[in-house]
């Protein structure tokens, strides 16, 4: 159950990210999570869509450097401590979080925190032993 | 193929004698027809009757590249200027062009050193040669359509530009021998996989690579993107053009024709000549030309020579590939860098392309070297940390070779200028 985030190259110049999003609006494709991770000269877009595999044809289509990754998307309760819980499983479990990143859902109270991890397979199953929802890519693109 | 053994393949007595005849007839003609020489030989104390074994050669005066812009247009001429059949020029990017006038024998010789060039990639009648090169006053289009010719072979007279009829016409017309610049060729494999053409279903079969310095990780780029065997050819406009030596199959140092380019390995500082194996600066003289006779031409290519024969039956000496230019080699913070030398280390790195840029910038009366590196999907990931860790690997990579720290800099795919022709891989933004 893990969904494909598309991470996209971009060096640090004026109108980069813009021109990604452009060709993502024009081709009705929407985004529904993101995050820039970025150094002095480059930067990695990473993005969570309703259609990942046309999003990385298009972005492949015009020249840029993509690659689609696993990810998983937690629920995660909108209170003090929420976030805590989670990674208190993932700790006491030794599963290691290369970055994590979080939206707010609109329909509920709920936040969604996407995790890359390097074996999600076992992050899931730890996750659902400790009765953590791990959300699939339909329920994202129906939120 | 070897396409003409009696002198390819000579014993070495022999050739040395031959090359003593042609060097003391061509000493006693440019005396007597060129002021230029006979004024330089007369500055140097070398009389014509001096030289009577090529031995002797290191008795006469250098010829520069800037004698070469002094004598322009037709100051080296030895011949009646009604003998001239065709001229060609160098691009004069770097000042005025370097002028190269041939008499009838002149292309029938320059015929010859590319038929045997050709022969080298076993080109027979058989084989039809895509020409990418340029035609023009530049000497690579021609060059090679006169060996073809001579060979009997099929020339497609395309030259350069419009890559896509250039893949539609490689296609259609099963093309076996291409010729072209080592970065062209790879542009055209990168427009052909934009195309969603494979070269795998071409008929090409060898690629004769030249005008420009590359290195082996390129040649293991272009063999396997183009699925032919790619062989470098050397040549200057100031000697003939293209057909001064070629590599035969065995991809091992280039056969210099050296009955017709005899070659010195000179010290680039002193001019002193170096033995077999030592690295400096290439000269050349023109043993038979007519026209424009070149004595001891200082190429500032740098290679050194080898005398041992070759596997594939050849006696005639092999320079390895050029190993960098006196004049572009580029002077940081102190240290001779050549931008072949920083290729070679990107190359060997697994997963990047030979698409890459040098620009050189002074800081605070500091030198720093900025080398750019197009990102590709083999090298791409979505975590930061590797992305740095792999600057820090090339940066690591170009200390070890060249002893001075570098600024790597990743860049976006296609970002870096392509050329159709010799590839800009140097910009020198310092105000000396």
């Amino acid at each position: 159950m893990t969904l494909k985030q598309i991470s996209v190259f971009l060096e640090n110049k004026k109108g980069r990210l813009a021109e990604v999003t452009g060709l993502i609006a024009a081709e009705k494709i929407n985004i529904r999570a993101l995050s820039l991770a970025d150094t002095t000269d480059f930067g990695v877009l990473r993005l969570i869509v309703n259609d990942p595999d046309k999003c990385f044809d298009v972005l492949k289509k015009n020249n840029f450097v993509a690659q689609q990754t696993d990810v998983i998307a937690v629920e995660v309760s909108d209170e003090p401590g929420g976030l805590q819980k989670i990674l208190d499983v993932f700790n006491d479990n030794d599963v290691n979080i290369e970055y994590m990143y979080a939206f707010v859902e609109k329909k509920s109270d709920n936040a969604i925190v996407i995790f890359r991890i390097d074996q999600p397979d076992r992050a899931i199953e730890v996750l659902e032993k400790n009765k953590i929802t791990v959300l699939s890519s339909e329920i994202i693109n129906k939120l | 193929m070897i396409w003409n053994p009696h002198y390819e393949s000579m014993e070495r007595e022999k050739l040395i004698k031959i090359q003593s005849e042609r060097l003391c007839e061509l000493v006693d003609r440019v005396y007597r027809k060129v002021p230029f020489y006979r004024k330089r030989m007369d500055e140097k104390g070398v009389k014509p009757r001096d030289i009577d074994h090529i031995s002797n050669i290191t008795k006469l005066p250098f010829l520069t590249k800037d004698d070469m812009r002094d004598v322009y247009p037709f100051k080296l001429l030895a011949v009646d200027p009604i003998d001239i059949v065709e001229v060609h020029t160098s691009s004069g990017t770097t000042g005025k062009p370097v002028v190269d006038a041939y008499t009838r024998q002149d292309i029938a010789i320059w015929s010859e050193a590319m038929a045997r060039t050709l022969a080298m990639g076993d080109t027979s009648r058989t084989d039809s040669v895509h020409n990418a090169y340029g035609y023009g006053l530049f000497t690579g289009g021609l060059g090679v359509h006169y060996g073809a010719r001579l060979i009997g072979a099929n020339v497609i007279p395309i030259s350069g530009g419009n890559t896509a009829r250039q893949l539609a016409i490689l296609q259609d017309f099963k093309s076996t021998v291409l010729t072209c610049t080592p970065s062209y060729s790879l542009y055209l494999a990168e427009v052909a996989g934009e195309q969603g053409l494979d070269f795998k279903n071409m008929s090409l079969r060898v690629g004769l690579f030249g005008a420009e310095p590359w290195s082996e990780g390129m040649r293991r780029e272009i063999e396997s993107k183009l699925h032919l065997k790619a062989l470098d050819i050397y040549g200057l406009t100031e000697i003939i053009g293209p057909g001064v030596s070629s590599e035969c199959e065995y991809q091992d140092g280039l056969h210099i024709c050296e009955d017709l380019f005899y070659p010195e390995i000179v010290n680039p500082q002193t001019g002193e000549v170096l033995p077999d194996g030592e690295k400096g600066e290439l000269v050349i003289t023109t043993l038979t030309k007519q026209g424009t006779p070149v004595l001891r031409y200082r190429t500032r290519d740098i290679t050194y020579l080898n005398h041992e024969p070759c596997r594939c039956g050849r006696t005639a000496v092999r320079m390895h590939r050029l190993l960098g230019r006196t004049d572009d080699m580029l002077i940081i913070r102190g240290v001779n860098v050549f931008p072949s030398q920083i290729e070679e280390v990107l190359l060997r790195i697994e997963g990047i392309e030979p698409h890459y840029q040098l620009v050189i910038d002074r800081r605070e009366q500091l030198d720093n070297l900025e080398v750019l590196v197009e990102m590709n999907e083999k090298l791409f990931s979505d975590e930061i940390k590797n992305l740095e860790r792999f600057e820090q690997e090339i940066s690591e990579g170009l200390f070890a070779a060249l002893g001075i720290h570098t600024r790597v800099k990743l860049v976006e795919p296609k970002s870096i200028p392509r050329s159709e022709g010799k590839a800009k891989r140097v910009v020198d933004k310092r105000q000396l």
